[in-house]
């Protein structure tokens, strides 16, 4: 660590104000606060009492997505050698399947995303800012295991470029970047993340028979006699179990409750994820489940799901969890992050059950939430001073 | 000297003073019919068509319409215009009058006609109404067909319903972009052709 340091102090009045690169100052800092703490202090007064900042908080979003993103590759191999009847359940091989499947994913998403970044940050003389750590990663956990890499290099520079930078780059976007790269996937090229032949990879080989491809939401959206019964890929049924752990197709990410739950965890623990927006989330989600599952009618098959099954299986959970509480897009205000949690939930499940165009919500209605945020803000903030206005008239007579 | 003055009103619109990007008029039909090019370009000059001889009509008669009730002049001038047009393209041109719909019907709710009419033609002689209706109509056609261009090229992979791109490339993945032929997409894409005629023109930008 310490040649490192050494060597890398060496070049550093290069990238100074009048050195050889200096217009690449902002790149070489970015990378110099990554490895090493910088030890210049603030000149005037102390103010910063926690060395928390922004970067520390991608980093533990980074780790609480970690489980996820393991299981999610083993689940891949899983998934694989079950449709092609491999009877191999070796944990490595199933786990190395998926990494070196998912791996061009993350690289791509990586690779444009921080080059659009980098680029833009040289452009403006500004500081690199570290916000497409978390995307980045979220970016191909939220897309099916087939995309191919070139639409997602597409999908992350548009949303990168519109969703973020036009609006002034990290910290002032108003819509979750991973979202918007999956929306636009969504609607660029849906048969490429929607149906049956997306969500498990076969590479080539032949199917065993019995086999489908669909998700549960998808299974359930499709059935003209609606059970409210969903099965794996080779037609078992689905226990609990099951669900809770994960063991079914779906964005290579989101499939897995158990692990969704340690990450969730450690967003509260820190303190870096809202628990108003996760608790409201889930409430509201949850009613709107019961109320579904109360008036199931067959025109919506979706809504004979028991209400639990609803909140475990597809996106939900990780939305509620990964997307909602991103605190850019939030509402700030406390009140306004219960209405906004609530309605996530809510309206997540609403399009779900009753939009059969849509076998998953959960997307679409944090894209939804997020526009609004700012005016539910507006409304809490608001309300607020006509109250203490009331009590100061009050006070006053 | 003169000559170039008297050609103001013709070449302002189509970059400075333009009405789709500069004085954003006309929004509602640059997404309408920007999906494919063909009738993006009918949209262009049946525009351009209405916008010019409405303007030399309106012009004509400056001088002896009450100012009380001068819109509803000026909407019976468009609206028989527009029938005109519309007539016209049903006879000569079925599909794509199919295509355009209720849009160009709509011609006569297009703001750039009515801006125009009551900013230009209502205080100025008949020839440089004219030049000013022809110069307008093409700049909203020009936003139209750039617009056109990227949507249909991206979203379809033709030009005027040529295939652009070879068999190969879909062979090998590549897919056409649904959500170009989507509305929103439209917007974007204008929204494009602001930020680029913005940073060309620096005078245009709003501190």
């Amino acid at each position: 660590m310490k040649g490192l340091k050494k060597n890398i102090d060496k070049i550093k009045p290069q990238f100074e104000k009048g050195g050889k690169y200096s217009s690449l100052q902002s790149v070489f800092d970015g990378f110099y606060t990554f490895l090493f703490t910088p030890n210049e202090t603030g000149k005037s007064g102390v103010h910063i009492h926690d060395s928390n900042d922004s970067k520390r908080a991608m980093i533990t979003v980074v780790i609480a997505l970690l489980p996820c993103c393991l299981f999610g590759m083993w689940n891949i191999g899983l998934q694989h050698n079950m449709a092609i009847g491999d009877a191999d359940r070796n944990f490595w091989s199933l786990f190395f399947y998926g990494f070196w499947a998912v791996l061009p994913q993350i690289i791509t998403a990586y690779v444009v995303g921080l080059g659009i970044e980098f680029i833009i940050a040289q452009i403006r003389h500004e500081e690199i800012q570290e916000g497409f750590l978390v995307s980045g990663l979220l970016i191909p956990m939220i897309c099916p295991v087939d995309t191919p890499v070139w639409m997602l290099a597409v999908a992350v520079a548009f949303s990168v470029i519109f969703a973020k930078e036009v609006f002034g780059g990290t910290g002032y976007n108003f819509l979750n970047v991973a979202l918007v790269t999956r929306a636009f996937l969504f609607f660029s090229y849906p048969s490429k993340m929607s149906g049956d032949n997306v969500f498990v990879q076969l590479g080539s080989q032949p199917a065993v028979h019995g086999y489908s491809g669909a998700t549960p939401l998808g299974q359930l959206a499709s059935q003209t006699e609606p059970t409210g019964i969903v099965t794996n890929i080779l037609g078992d049924p689905l226990s609990a179990t099951d669900i809770f752990m994960g063991f079914y197709p779906g964005s290579w990410g989101e499939t897995s409750c158990l692990c969704i739950f340690i990450g969730m965890a450690i967003l509260l623990l820190s303190g870096v994820g809202n628990w108003r927006i996760i608790l409201s989330g889930l409430v509201g989600g949850f009613l709107m489940a019961v109320v579904a599952h109360n008036w199931a009618s067959p025109l919506y098959p979706v809504t004979y799901l028991k209400p639990l099954e609803q909140l475990g299986l597809g996106g939900f959970l990780f939305a509620i969890t990964f997307m909602a509480t991103d605190p850019v897009t939030a509402c700030r205000t406390r009140v306004g992050q219960y209405i906004y949690g609530a309605l996530i939930g809510i309206v997540a499940i609403l399009i779900r059950c009753y939009n059969t165009g849509y076998p998953e919500g959960a997307m679409l209605a944090v894209l939804l939430m997020n526009c609004f945020a700012p005016l539910i803000d507006y409304c809490v903030v608001n309300s607020n001073i006509r109250k203490r206005m009331r009590r100061l008239t009050v006070r006053n007579l | 000297m003169n000559w170039k003055k008297s050609f103001i009103p013709l070449v302002n619109p189509l970059s400075k003073d333009n009405p789709v990007i500069v004085q954003i008029l006309g929004i509602c039909s640059a997404l309408a019919v920007t999906a494919k090019m063909e009738p993006a370009v009918v949209m262009t000059i049946s525009v351009t068509a209405v916008l010019a001889f409405a303007n030399v009509i309106i012009s004509l008669m400056r001088k002896t319409i009450p100012s009380s009730i001068r819109i509803i002049v000026q909407l019976v001038v468009v609206a028989a215009l527009v029938v005109i047009v519309d007539q016209v393209l049903k006879a000569y041109n079925y599909e794509v009058s199919k295509a355009l719909s209720v849009f160009i019907g709509l011609i006569i709710t297009n703001c750039i006609i009515m801006g125009r009419l009551e900013a230009f033609a209502l205080n100025n002689r008949p020839w440089p109404a004219f030049l000013d209706g022809i110069g307008n109509g093409l700049g909203y056609g020009i936003i139209l067909i750039i617009v056109s261009f990227f949507r249909e090229l991206l979203g379809s992979g033709t030009i005027f319903g040529f295939q652009i791109f070879p068999d190969f490339w879909y062979k090998a993945g590549y897919m056409n972009n649904g959500l170009m032929i989507l509305p929103p997409m439209a917007l974007i894409v204008v929204a494009c052709i602001i930020w680029v005629h913005r940073a060309i023109n620096k005078d245009l930008q709003e501190k």
